[in-house]
């Protein structure tokens, strides 16, 4: 779908991918809830959609056309399933929190989990957000950070440091876990139990995962692919043309 | 009108889901309400970015969501969460700023709230409640609380002249009617403006007080204005955005001519000095006597 309407955040969506397949079709249940925070990453979250039935081969089809529900970062209506138009970075973790707070006034057991990118831990909200969770012990949230090391006009090191990102963000009072993000094993280990904290999850993972000529490059958080590229991506994972 | 407002939500805490959130304010003022609402009181702390996208959140989970601190703090602030996390997706959160206009006075500019309903209105279902008077409160809570989406509350305080008798609230309320210029305030300012007006020689205004917007004027409102053809706006926000610029469009647009037009409003800083909200109100000439001047020049 981003080869058909030429559009970048490629890199971005495949770092975080895994993540959300897993998430999707494994932990979060019909009461439980996912803030995409990291919006740019949409459509990855389409792809989830459309795996579980949501979505039709039709409305993909759709993505960043004229008329489309699907669009760059996730809409205000249209998909039952996003609860909030994401993608100015910042928002979704205080969003999140909300939820969980919601979830705990309302005597409710739900689970509310929240994918941040690691740049998105430049903004301060991110930050006032975290304070809150872990002040009110907001033990039914989980945030995971796509820490895949790229932002749009650099590494996160050399545009405004966190490194080493998981030490900083452990010294606010949550439990801090880390995982292989492109293991599903891994991911499984870090995602799945409850604790008596809010858990953050530091994911290892790669910008632009399985496409040979974005892995890793910080120009796939803009450009899309060229010919070149998408053809090795459709032999990486021998699909024809 | 703090007072009047912690009670007005302390009798509103008796319904379960309600949610009080502070941006670290309130001491003095507030801690009734506290008591009452338990868990339910949360103290966010200095981060009002993070407090506004927490109320979407639990107002999406059908929550009944307040949210209080200095006007500014929330407007300002937090202008892209009420935009993207309330107002896009129509969620009904109440915010609540205090220090209206000039309101914090000599505490200084970063306190003052100019352009608060201007800029909000420009955001998809907001609503805006300005109250004009103290006893005006319990009405605006419940006329907020009821609706299907955003609102926000600007508070001010209450200046009634002495040993009148008020309208109770509604949207719009002639405060005295007369055959000459027509005469809008917003909120408090109808108070320092009933005053200015009484006993005019030669010249009896008709004074209306808006305290909804968006713009909704009712037909005897229209009827003067097309009968006087003269028109006088009175408020403590900026001239952008305010209730003149939407009056205008709205005489355009009703086919209303007018022959005279007056705006007072909020003109910021001009002496680049500090002061009371009088002193503030005197530097933009929303005193009594610039009232008086302006309506008797429109009346000339």
């Amino acid at each position: 779908m981003h080869w058909r309407s030429g559009v970048g955040h490629l890199g971005g969506n495949l770092s975080a991918l895994d993540a959300m397949m897993l998430l999707h079709h494994e932990l979060i249940g019909p009461d439980d809830r996912f803030i995409l925070s990291k919006g740019h990453a949409a459509g990855a979250y389409y792809v989830t959609l459309w795996s579980l039935g949501t979505l039709t081969d039709a409305d993909l089809d759709t993505f960043h056309q004229d008329g489309t529900r699907l669009a760059g970062h996730p809409p205000a209506s249209g998909l039952p399933s996003v609860l909030f138009s994401t993608g100015s970075l910042g928002h979704g973790l205080p969003l999140a929190a909300g939820l969980a707070l919601a979830a705990r006034l309302q005597g409710h057991s739900r689970r509310v989990f929240c994918l941040t990118s690691d740049g998105e831990w430049q903004e301060g909200s991110t930050f006032e957000a975290l304070i809150f969770a872990a002040h009110n012990n907001l033990s039914n949230l989980t945030v995971l950070v796509d820490h895949n090391g790229l932002q749009g006009f650099g590494t996160t090191k050399d545009v405004a440091s966190m490194h080493p990102l998981g030490p900083r963000l452990a010294g606010f009072d949550v439990e801090l876990r880390g995982c292989d993000g492109h293991d599903l094993g891994s991911l499984r280990g870090a995602l799945a139990p409850r604790s008596n904290r809010p858990v953050v999850v530091i994911m290892r993972t790669i910008k632009g995962h399985g496409v040979p000529g974005l892995e890793g490059r910080m120009d796939s958080h803009y450009l899309p692919l060229t010919e070149t590229t998408y053809q090795a991506a459709l032999a990486r994972i021998g699909s024809p043309a | 009108m703090r007072a009047q407002l912690c009670d007005a939500l302390v009798a509103r805490a008796a319904r379960p889901d309600m949610v009080f959130l502070t941006g670290d304010l309130g001491f003095m003022a507030l801690e009734p309400l506290r008591d009452r609402l338990g868990e339910r009181f949360i103290n966010c702390g200095i981060a009002e970015q993070n407090m506004v996208g927490v109320a979407a959140g639990l107002a999406r989970e059908g929550l009944d969501v307040w949210v209080y601190t200095i006007a500014p703090f929330c407007y300002a602030r937090a202008f892209e969460q009420i935009r993207n996390d309330i107002c896009l997706h129509s969620l009904p959160v109440c915010l609540l700023g205090n220090g209206g206009g000039y309101g914090y006075g000599v505490m200084g500019p970063t306190h003052h709230a100019l352009e608060d309903y201007g800029v909000l209105l420009t955001l998809p279902g907001m609503t805006a409640y300005v109250p004009a008077f103290d006893e005006d409160v319990v009405s605006v809570v419940e006329r907020a609380g009821a609706a299907t989406g955003p609102a926000y509350i600007r508070l001010g305080r209450g200046e009634p002249p002495a040993g009148v008798t008020l309208p109770p609230y509604a949207p719009w309320r002639r405060l005295a009617r007369g055959d000459g210029p027509v005469v809008v305030t917003v909120g408090p300012l109808a108070g320092p403006a009933m005053a200015a007006l009484d006993k005019l020689h030669g010249v009896k205004p008709e004074l209306w007080v808006v305290s909804e917007l968006p713009l909704a004027p009712p037909q005897d409102f229209a009827a003067r204005v097309a009968a006087s053809g003269r028109l006088c706006v009175i408020e403590e926000h900026v001239e952008h955005g305010g209730l003149a610029q939407m009056l205008a469009v709205w005489a355009l647009n009703a086919g209303i001519m007018l022959r005279g037009f007056r705006h007072q409003h909020a003109r910021g800083y001009p002496s680049g000095l500090y002061g009371s909200q009088a002193f503030h109100r005197r530097e933009s000439m929303l005193d009594a006597d610039s009232i008086r001047q302006a309506v008797l020049a429109l009346a000339a």
